[in-house]
């Protein structure tokens, strides 16, 4: 039973990454209705903004205190990430927009090829270790739960709670929903669009530089190829969720994480991913618009 | 108000103006984006820990070439392209096109002297010159031979447009002995096998994706599944069963065309983007499982010394064998003379898969993909089967991606599930993409720009001398593969041939531009 608890621990913060960068997926594709292949490269890059940032601090302020490190690599990374999506849309999203379905894919694949290999460039092919910044373990009913754990999934929390009141409660939020429903109509009313996009971008961005930065945090380590699988698993959760649906990558990020670490904890450590997308085929199969979906009408 | 009585003076210098202004907005942009990845770079220490090394030199070159491209973007290149679409207003003809005006006479004449002189001199000029300039003396020598084989393409388009297909056979089969003759059996390889067989796979490949994208209109991810399927029991049947090339091929192609139904039946519900995640994932599973089935496949470490082909099993070209085709022939012994069997081996795979692309599109099947592809709703209401036509999509390109993965296990003589990542699903994607969806000249133009391209980077010695001795381009190769995919979608969304001829008309043949239909092609 202590077990299983563990392991649903180490599942639920797997998760809350897998949630937050699967909320940039389903948020642009809700709002434009693209599949933005080089989200997992965005988080990546928000991953290696963190570790600079770090470094820079280190090297300035040897003893600088943990938490105030930490909030400062999370905020520097969200910005940068957010400029760098924001000119990604920019340049090679937005000349796409009225094309075929096909395109802004194609181009987004190729963003994600160009990204992942303009940090390997530029930083290296090397695995970039980081000294554990936050050791501290609790052990709770015979559970053992560290700090960092802990932090990420209260860090998630948060975020979604701003996130959540933001989309249904601000005038951003209502400007955003209106474009996902109908782009022509929200410009007709006056809603900038081009902008409302771009926002959308920026956010999307944030969300995966905080996981990117949970994901140092936790792993203590980050390369250049990192994009790929949390990017493809994110993906996956969201379209688990439903795709265009936020409660709905919260739960197939969530879904996501438990089916890794129970796999793992149960069956063979090897084939946990082909248990993640077993499971995606499965539901697909028998729902094919995802958990929290709703199921498109199509008109003739 | 003041806008109306702008002289062209004052509308010159708001340019410059807006152009000064928004260059710097660009190196700003710039800066911000390149301080953190360009201007510090994390490297070990002795001790193996992060250190953070400073390149405030190079942050500055990117910020320098963002602020001075965007100036130039806006001062000079985009008033150009408006003033293109302008017609003289004496004349009444639109100015001559950028192509017409870069490809004159004159100059074609002294490129042609150049290049004469540097082929037949070459040697000699570049022996009397320091070794610094020896590189660039190739260049100038390529750049003029690339530069007059151009302005021939240029000059002879409209015949070259007009019969493409059968100049384009015809190049390809003398493309071997033309390269034996210019740099000899081993300074061919080179050119045979890294850039003539490379791009041909892939074209192949694009090719059998471009039956399932292309014409069904299902979107997959995992297309490299199959090539792994067909790589993979080519290599391990014929290392555990001894069996020969000619009787794995089809076999391959068997395995590959049911892999495609086994993985095509359960997602023939979902659509579009549901329906690239799944075959995404299929792709996945089937490298992971090569990856962790060690007892059979051998994991990472993969399958060695796979068999080669022989010529129908008449000639071998095992070193050892009493048929070797070099000691049949009397020819003095060479690894070339296999490669250039290859080379011919995918040009006749190459070609089936197109003539087998081609009438399939005229049967009653083809037709069916393509209906399926602009109106699934349409299809079902007139009685098309979508079942059996989406898994026949599937189980022919699967077929296609089987045969070019036997192929690739018998040239290479080894395969890894580091061969068959997502990455390369995503280039044949891509090449089908950029090619135009459905065109498949388009597609072999794309796959022979894109593939050629990257590998031409491995030839660049002249970067050498300009980056300095430490600078690697392989290591740029996606990169520049990457941006060349974004700039050639932003730049032509449709891909290189965006109209063609549809294949159901009434009464005339009329070709359909790209947008007007659905999917990108008539």
């Amino acid at each position: 039973m202590e077990y299983f608890v563990q392991q649903l621990v180490n599942g639920l913060t797997l998760g809350s990454i897998y949630g937050l960068i699967a909320i940039g997926y389903t948020m642009v594709y809700g709002i434009i209705g693209m599949v933005n292949f080089a989200h997992g490269d965005i988080f990546m890059l928000g991953g290696f903004a963190a570790l600079i940032v770090y470094l820079v601090l280190v090297g300035l302020f040897g003893g600088i205190p943990i938490a105030l490190a930490l909030f400062i690599m999370i905020i520097v990374a969200m910005v940068m990430t957010g400029l760098w999506n924001w000119v990604i849309e920019k340049m090679a999203y937005r000349p796409l927009r009225g094309s075929f379905r096909l395109a802004p894919l194609i181009t987004a694949i190729g963003m994600s090829i160009a990204l992942s290999n303009f940090i390997q460039v530029t930083q290296g092919p090397r695995n970039k270790p980081i000294p554990s910044m936050v050791s501290s373990v609790y052990e709770v009913l015979g559970i053992s739960i560290s700090l960092k754990q802990i932090i990420i999934v209260v860090v998630t929390a948060v975020l979604l709670t701003i996130f959540w009141y933001i989309v249904n409660h601000t005038p951003l939020g209502r400007a955003q929903r209106a474009t996902e429903q109908d782009r022509k109509m929200a410009a007709l009313l006056g809603i900038d669009v081009d902008k409302t996009i771009s926002i959308t971008f920026i956010m999307g961005a944030a969300l995966a530089a905080v996981a990117g930065t949970m994901y140092l945090m936790y792993y203590g380590v980050i390369v250049f190829t990192d994009g790929f699988t949390p990017g493809v698993k994110a993906f996956t959760a969201a379209v688990l969720g439903g795709i265009g649906s936020l409660p709905g990558a919260v739960l197939g990020g969530l879904m996501i994480g438990l089916i890794e670490s129970l796999w793992s904890a149960y069956f063979t450590i090897d084939y946990k991913d082909v248990a993640t997308f077993s499971i995606l085929a499965i539901v697909l199969i028998f729902k094919p618009s995802g958990i929290l979906g709703r199921p498109e009408v199509e008109k003739v | 108000m003041a806008n109306i009585t702008n002289t062209p003076e004052s509308a010159g210098s708001n340019l410059m103006a807006r152009a000064l202004r928004e260059a710097f907005y660009a190196g700003l942009v710039a800066l911000g984006l390149f301080v953190l990845f360009v201007g510090l770079k994390t490297d070990q220490n002795i001790l193996n820990e992060l250190i953070l090394v400073q390149r405030w030199g190079l942050l500055a070159i990117f910020v320098v070439i963002a602020a001075v491209g965007r100036f130039l973007s806006v001062a000079y290149i985009r008033p150009f392209l408006a003033r293109q679409k302008v017609t003289n207003a004496v004349t009444g003809l639109l100015p001559d096109s950028v192509a017409t005006r870069f490809f004159r006479v004159p100059i074609v004449v002294v490129a042609a002297v150049i290049a004469i002189l540097l082929i037949f001199a070459g040697n000699a000029i570049a022996a009397a010159l320091p070794a610094v300039l020896v590189p660039w003396v190739t260049m100038i020598r390529a750049l003029a031979i690339i530069y007059v084989l151009a302005f021939g393409f240029f000059y002879f388009r409209v015949y070259i447009a007009a019969h493409f297909n059968t100049l384009a056979i015809i190049a390809l089969i003398f493309y071997p002995p033309v390269m034996v003759y210019f740099f000899g059996y081993q300074g061919s390889l080179k050119y045979v096998d890294n850039f003539g067989i490379q791009i041909l796979i892939y074209v192949m490949l694009a090719w059998g994706l471009n039956i399932v994208v292309g014409l069904a209109g299902l979107l997959d991810l995992g297309y490299v599944a199959f090539y792994a399927v067909g790589a993979y029991s080519y290599a391990l049947l014929s290392s555990y069963f001894g069996l020969s090339f000619w009787v794995l091929l089809p076999m391959a192609g068997i395995f590959a065309a049911l892999w495609g139904i086994i993985l095509g039946f359960p997602v023939l519900r979902l659509k579009g983007d549901y329906l690239a995640i799944v075959t995404l994932a299929f792709g996945e599973i089937i490298r992971l499982v090569l990856i962790n089935w060690t007892a059979v496949t051998k994991g990472t470490f993969g399958i060695s010394g796979i068999a080669k082909a022989s010529v129908f099993g008449i000639w071998s070209f095992d070193v050892s064998a009493t048929n070797n085709f070099a000691k049949v022939f009397g020819l003095p012994m060479s690894s070339a003379y296999y490669k250039i069997f290859l080379f011919y081996l995918i040009l006749a795979l190459c070609l089936l898969t197109a003539f087998v692309t081609i009438r399939l599109r005229r049967m009653p099947i083809g037709r069916a993909w393509e209906a399926l592809r602009e109106d699934e709703i349409a299809c079902r209401s007139l009685g098309i089967n979508t079942v059996t036509t989406k898994l026949t999509a599937f189980a022919t390109g699967a077929m296609f991606g089987g045969f070019a993965g036997s192929f690739f296990a018998v040239r290479q003589g080894f395969v890894s599930p580091e061969s068959f990542v997502f990455l390369e699903s995503a280039i044949i994607l891509a090449i089908v993409v950029l090619g135009g969806m459905g065109s498949l000249v388009g597609i072999a133009v794309a796959a022979t720009v894109m593939i050629g391209g990257t590998e031409l980077l491995r030839e660049m010695t002249i970067l050498k001398q300009i980056f300095g001795p430490d600078f690697t381009p392989e290591l740029y190769r996606m990169l520049i593969f990457g941006l060349a995919m974004i700039i050639v979608m932003v730049w032509k969304p449709r891909g290189f041939v965006g109209t063609r001829e549809p294949t159901a008309f009434l009464r005339e043949r009329k070709s359909v531009s790209g947008s007007f239909t659905k999917e990108g092609h008539g």
